[in-house]
C-alpha cells in the first residue's frame, strides 16, 4: 500500500464524491416516485427544494472529477519513479489491473456529470419542470458508476506496492505487444490521420448545417463521439509522435509532462470540453418538444454546438502545428 | 453576460458584509480552518523538499556501485575486478573506492570517512564536515585524536572544515588520504570498499548489472534509481502516515465546520428569511452562503500556504524535523531550498477546501430553503 | 388584475396539529384598487397576502395574474392572462421581484447594515447593474426625505423613519403592486395617517395596494375602493365604496 499524500488527498475525494452522489441518489428516488407538479401539497414543496440540494452536490461532483482526473494522473506520473520499469503514468497505471478501469471511469463520470447539468439546466429554464423523470433517472444511472470508480480507486492504490516489475509505456504502447495498447498503436497512422481530419470537417460541416437550418443534432452528436474517439487514437498513434519527435513513442500521458509544455493538459482538456457539450446536443434532441423546452432547447442546443465546435478546431490546430511546422518528418 | 457578472458581484459584496457582521464566529473558524492548512501544509512541502535534495544529492552519485559480498554482508571489493568490469560493453569507467565508517567513543557519533579523488589531502591532513567540527569543538589548524585498528592513536591535523552549505552530504564526513586510510583501519592493499560504474547509456545499466553479477556471482550491483527509489518511498511513506495522522485533527475540523454551518443563530436565521422575503429565491441565497464559504476558504488556504512555507524554509520545520529526519546523533543542519508547485497546493486543497466544502454543503443547503413567509409569521 | 379561484391552504396536512389558514376563497382584485383586508389575528389575512404575493404556494385552487409582468413565460408581457399556482420557485421569485413590493408587520430590515444597503437589497441578485439600481435607491431615499440617513445603520433610526425605510425598500424594483401586512400596527395616529396618505399616491400612481390590517383607522378611512372581510381563513363580506 502507498501512503502518500497524493493518494490519500485522491482517496477522501472518492469517498466525499461518493458518499455525495449516493445521497443525491437516494432523494432521486424518491423524486422519481413521488413528483407531481399540479401539486401544492408539502410532500411536493419539500420535494422541489431538495433539488437544489442535489443540483449543489452533482455540481461539486462535477468539480471534483475533473480536479481529481488532473490529479490522478499527475499523481500516477509523479509515482513512476517507485516502480522498475515505469518511465511515466503508463507504467504506473498498469501496476494492478485497477488502473486504467479507474481512468475510463474517472472519464465516463465527468462526462455524464456535465451532461446531467446540461439537461438541469434547461429544465430550470422551463416553468413546468419537464425533464425532472430524465434527469433523476440519468442520475441513478450514475451512481453505481460513481461507486464503481470510487472502489477502483482505493483498491489500484491499495494493490499498490513499490518495486513491483511493470511495464513503461515504451513496451506498453509498443507494436509488438498484444492488448488494446499495442493495438492503439499499431493503426496504421497515415490512415488514422486522415480518418480524424475527416471526421473534425464531418462534424464541424454538420455543426454549420444545424446552426444555419436547425436540423441533424443526432448526426452532430454522433459524430462528435467519433471525433472524440478518433482523436484520442489518432493522438496516440500519429500525433503524438510529432510531440515527442520519435517514431516509436506512442504513450498518450507523457505530454502532460512538463517537457513538452503540458500541451496535453490544453489537448484533453478540449477534447473533454467537446464531448461533453456534443453529447449534450445529441442527449436534448428528444426532449425539445417537451412544454416549455421549445422555447429553450433549440438556444442552448446553439450554444453547446459552437463551443464544441470551437473546442475540436483549437484541438485540431494545436495537434496539426507540430506536424506541420517542426522539423520531425515522418517518412 | 454582464448581467450574470453583476449577480456574482453583488451577492460577493453582501456575502462579505455578511461575513464581517458575524466576526466572532467566523474569525473562530477561520483560525482553526488555517492552522489545519498550515499543519498540512507544512508536512507536504517539507517532504518535498527532503525529496528534492535527496535527488539533488544522488544526482552526482554514481550510475552504479558494485559491492562484494561474503556470506550475505558487505566484503571489500579486490581492485583487479575494476579491470574486468571495465571491459564490459557499455562501461564508460570504473572507480575504486575507499570509505567506512569510525566509532568515536568519546562523543558517541559516527563519522563517515572517506578517500577523494586527486590526491588531496595530504597524507596527515584531513577535511572534518561542520557536525564534527560543531560536536567536537575543533576547527581548522587543529590536531584531532583517532584510534587506528592497531589500537595506536593517530593525530590528524584539520586544515580545512567543509562549508555549511554542503551540510546535507558532508555533516559527518572527514575526508583523508589513502595512506591514512589504509593505516587507520588497517586496510589490505589492493583491496577497495567498492567499486563505483558509470554506464555510458543508463538505460543499458541494468544489462550491465545482469553481466557482473553473471561474471562474478559473489558481488551486488546497486543501482542509483534504485536508491532514488528508495528515498522517494520512505519519504512519501513519512509523509503519508504524518497526514494519516493528522486525518483525526481534519476529522475534527470538518465536524466543527459542519456544526458552523447548521448552527444559524436566531439573527442568522431572521436573516436569511428576510433575504428571501423581500425577492432572493433559493439558488441565491445557496450562491451568497457558496461565496461566503469560497471567502473563508480563499483566506485560511493562502494563508496557511504562505505560513507553512515560511515555517519549512525560513525557521526549517521545527515542528516537524525531528519525525521526518529520523533519529541520530548528528544532524546537519541545513536550509531547505525552498519550493512549490501547482501539484503541492492541488494535493492540499483536496485534503483541505474539498472537505470543507463537502462538509457545507447540506447545511447551506437547509438554511437556503427557508420560506419566504416564515418572517411573517 | 389578480384572480384566486377556490384558494386553499393548509399546514402539516394528516398530522393531528392540521391547521387550515385559508379555505376556498374566491376574489378578484382590479388593477389600480386599494383593497383592505380585514379580520381578527388569525384570519388567514396574512396567508392570503404571501398567496396572492407569489411568495407561497396554495395547498389547492387557481391563481391567474393579468395584465402583470412575467419574466420567462410565453405570452407578451402585460396582457396575457398567466397561471401561477405551480409554477417552480425560479418563476415565482421572478415575478414577485418585478411585481410586487412588500412592507412587512416588523418592517424586516436587516440589521447592522446602512439605510441605503437595506433598500437595495431586492435588486441584488436580478443581475442589474450596481450602480443603475443605487441611483434609483438614493431617489427613493430623496423622496421620503431621509438621505441624510444614507449611510446610517437602521437600529438607530426611529419609529416613523423605519417605515419610510421599509417603503422605500418595497419601492426598488418598480412594482406594480404593494402589499403591506399590518403596517400601522408601531405606530401612532398621526403616522398612521401619513403612511395612508403615502400609499394613496401610489393608488394615484396607477399601482395596485394590497393592506391587511384589524386598524380601524385603516379599514374605517375612506381611501380603500374595496374592503374585504374574513374570518377563520372564509371571507365573509365584502365592501365596496364609491
Amino acid at each position: 500500500m502507498i501512503v502518500q499524500p497524493a493518494a490519500l488527498a485522491l482517496i477522501v475525494a472518492a469517498l466525499l464524491t461518493g458518499f455525495m452522489v449516493l445521497y443525491a441518489g437516494w432523494y432521486g428516488v424518491q423524486i422519481l416516485l413521488h413528483w407531481d407538479m399540479r401539486s401544492g401539497s408539502e410532500l411536493q414543496l419539500s420535494l422541489e427544494r431538495r433539488t437544489y440540494l442535489i443540483s449543489a452536490i452533482v455540481n461539486f461532483a462535477l468539480i471534483c472529477q475533473l480536479l481529481s482526473l488532473l490529479l490522478f494522473i499527475y499523481t500516477a506520473d509523479a509515482l513512476h519513479s517507485l516502480f522498475i520499469g515505469a518511465m511515466c503514468a503508463a507504467g504506473t497505471l498498469h501496476v494492478n489491473g485497477f488502473g486504467y478501469p479507474v481512468l475510463a471511469l474517472k472519464i465516463v463520470n465527468f462526462l455524464l456529470a456535465g451532461l446531467w447539468l446540461i439537461i438541469n439546466y434547461a429544465d430550470t429554464q422551463g416553468y413546468d419542470y419537464p425533464l425532472i423523470r430524465v434527469k433523476y433517472s440519468l442520475l441513478l444511472a450514475m451512481v453505481p458508476l460513481v461507486l464503481l470508480e470510487s472502489f477502483c480507486l482505493i483498491a489500484y492504490f491499495a494493490g499498490l506496492q513499490a518495486d513491483v516489475i511493470t511495464s513503461c509505456c515504451g513496451s506498453l504502447f509498443s507494436l509488438d505487444r498484444p492488448g488494446i495498447g499495442g493495438d492503439l498503436a499499431g493503426l496504421p497512422d497515415r490512415s488514422m490521420a486522415i480518418a480524424f481530419y475527416c471526421n473534425m470537417a464531418a462534424t464541424a460541416a454538420c455543426g454549420i448545417i444545424f446552426l444555419v437550418k436547425k436540423r441533424g443534432g443526432y448526426l452532430f452528436a454522433a459524430l462528435s463521439s467519433m471525433g472524440f474517439i478518433s482523436a484520442i487514437a489518432a493522438l496516440v498513434s500519429f500525433f503524438c509522435l510529432y510531440f515527442y519527435e520519435l517514431p516509436t513513442h506512442h504513450c498518450p500521458f507523457c505530454i502532460l509532462q512538463s517537457q513538452y509544455g503540458y500541451v496535453g493538459y490544453l489537448l484533453y482538456g478540449c477534447l473533454l470540453g467537446g464531448g461533453v457539450a456534443g453529447l449534450g446536443v445529441g442527449a436534448l434532441m428528444p426532449l425539445r418538444g417537451r412544454g416549455s423546452m421549445a422555447a429553450v432547447i433549440p438556444v442552448l442546443q446553439r450554444q453547446l454546438m459552437a463551443a464544441a465546435l470551437v473546442l475540436y478546431l483549437i484541438f485540431t490546430l494545436v495537434v496539426s502545428w507540430p506536424v506541420i511546422f517542426s522539423s520531425f518528418k515522418l517518412l | 453576460m454582464s448581467g450574470l457578472l453583476a449577480r456574482h458581484r453583488n451577492i460577493i459584496d453582501f456575502a462579505l458584509s455578511s461575513l464581517l457582521r458575524r466576526k466572532a464566529k467566523n474569525i473562530s473558524l477561520l483560525a482553526v480552518y488555517t492552522l489545519i492548512v498550515i499543519i498540512i501544509a507544512s508536512c507536504m512541502l517539507f517532504i518535498n523538499a527532503l525529496k528534492q535534495e535527496a535527488a539533488a544529492v544522488l544526482k552526482d552519485a554514481p550510475d552504479m556501485v558494485v559491492q562484494k559480498m561474503v556470506a550475505g554482508r558487505h566484503d571489500l571489493m579486490p581492485v583487479s575486478r575494476g579491470e574486468v568490469i571495465g571491459g564490459i560493453t557499455g562501461v564508460r569507467g570504473v572507480t575504486a573506492r575507499l570509505w567506512g565508517y569510525y566509532y568515536d567513543a568519546v562523543t558517541r557519533a559516527n563519522y563517515t570517512l572517506t578517500v577523494s579523488d586527486g590526491g588531496q589531502p595530504a597524507p596527515g591532513s584531513i577535511y572534518i564536515g561542520s557536525a564534527i567540527a560543531r560536536l567536537t569543538g575543533f576547527s581548522q589548524g587543529d590536531l584531532m585524536p583517532l584510534r587506528t585498528y592497531k589500537g595506536e592513536s593517530k593525530l590528524l591535523q584539520v586544515v580545512r572544515v567543509l562549508p555549511a552549505e554542503a551540510e546535507i552530504v558532508s555533516a559527518d564526513l572527514i575526508v583523508l588520504s589513502e595512506k591514512d586510510f589504509r593505516e587507520l583501519f588497517n586496510f589490505p592493499a589492493g583491496f577497495a570498499t567498492d567499486l563505483a560504474v558509470s554506464a555510458g547509456n543508463p538505460l543499458e545499466l541494468a544489462t550491465i548489472a545482469a553481466k557482473i553479477v553473471h561474471q562474478f556471482p559473489d558481488t551486488r550491483p546497486i543501482m542509483k534509481s534504485e536508491m532514488l527509489r528508495t528515498y522517494d518511498s520512505i519519504f512519501d511513506w513519512r509523509g503519508g502516515m504524518i497526514v494519516v495522522m493528522f486525518a483525526v485533527a481534519v476529522l475534527a475540523f470538518i465536524i466543527f465546520a459542519w456544526d458552523k454551518a447548521s448552527g444559524l443563530s436566531a439573527e442568522e436565521r431572521r436573516e436569511i428569511g428576510i433575504l428571501k422575503s423581500i425577492g432572493w429565491e433559493t439558488a441565491d441565497v445557496l450562491l451568497l452562503k457558496f461565496w461566503e464559504g469560497a471567502i473563508i476558504s480563499l483566506t485560511a488556504f493562502l494563508c496557511g500556504a504562505t505560513v507553512a512555507y515560511c515555517h519549512v524554509f525560513f525557521f526549517s520545520a521545527s515542528l516537524f524535523e525531528h519525525a521526518l529526519k529520523g533519529w541520530a546523533v548528528l544532524y546537519p543542519q541545513f536550509r531547505l531550498a525552498p519550493s512549490i508547485n501547482a501539484y503541492q497546493l492541488t494535493i492540499l486543497f483536496f485534503l483541505t477546501v474539498v472537505p470543507y466544502t463537502a462538509a457545507t454543503i447540506i447545511p447551506s443547503w437547509r438554511s437556503a430553503t427557508v420560506d419566504p413567509d416564515s418572517s411573517m409569521r | 388584475m389578480i384572480e384566486l379561484c377556490a384558494i386553499t391552504k393548509s399546514f402539516a396536512v394528516g398530522l393531528p396539529y392540521q391547521l387550515t389558514a385559508v379555505r376556498d376563497v374566491s376574489l378578484v382584485i382590479e388593477q389600480g384598487q386599494f383593497v383592505v383586508i380585514k379580520g381578527p389575528s388569525g384570519s388567514g389575512k396574512t396567508t392570503l397576502l404571501t398567496l396572492i404575493g407569489c411568495m407561497a404556494r396554495p395547498t389547492s385552487g387557481r391563481i391567474m395574474l393579468r395584465g402583470l409582468p412575467h419574466p420567462g413565460l410565453p405570452g407578451s408581457a402585460d396582457s396575457a392572462e398567466v397561471e401561477i399556482t405551480s409554477l417552480p420557485e425560479r418563476f415565482l421569485t421572478a415575478i414577485r421581484r418585478a411585481t410586487f413590493g412588500f412592507i412587512f408587520q416588523h418592517f424586516n430590515l436587516v440589521r447592522g447594515i446602512t439605510v441605503l444597503e437595506n433598500v437595495m437589497l431586492p435588486a441584488y441578485p436580478t443581475g442589474e447593474p450596481y450602480e443603475l439600481f443605487r441611483s434609483r435607491a438614493l431617489q427613493l431615499l430623496e423622496l421620503f426625505s431621509i438621505s441624510r440617513h444614507a449611510a446610517t445603520p437602521v437600529d438607530r433610526l426611529s419609529g416613523g423613519e423605519t417605515q419610510r425605510v421599509a417603503i422605500a425598500r418595497a419601492l426598488i424594483n418598480n412594482p406594480k403592486v404593494i402589499i403591506a401586512d399590518e403596517p400601522t400596527a408601531h405606530l401612532d395616529s398621526g403616522l398612521s395617517s401619513e403612511f395612508m396618505e403615502i400609499l394613496s399616491t401610489f393608488q394615484a400612481q396607477g399601482k395596485t395596494v394590497l393592506i391587511a390590517s384589524h386598524d380601524p383607522l385603516v379599514y374605517e378611512s375612506s381611501i380603500p375602493d374595496m374592503v374585504v372581510q374574513m374570518r377563520d381563513g372564509a371571507i365573509t363580506g365584502i365592501t365596496r365604496q364609491q
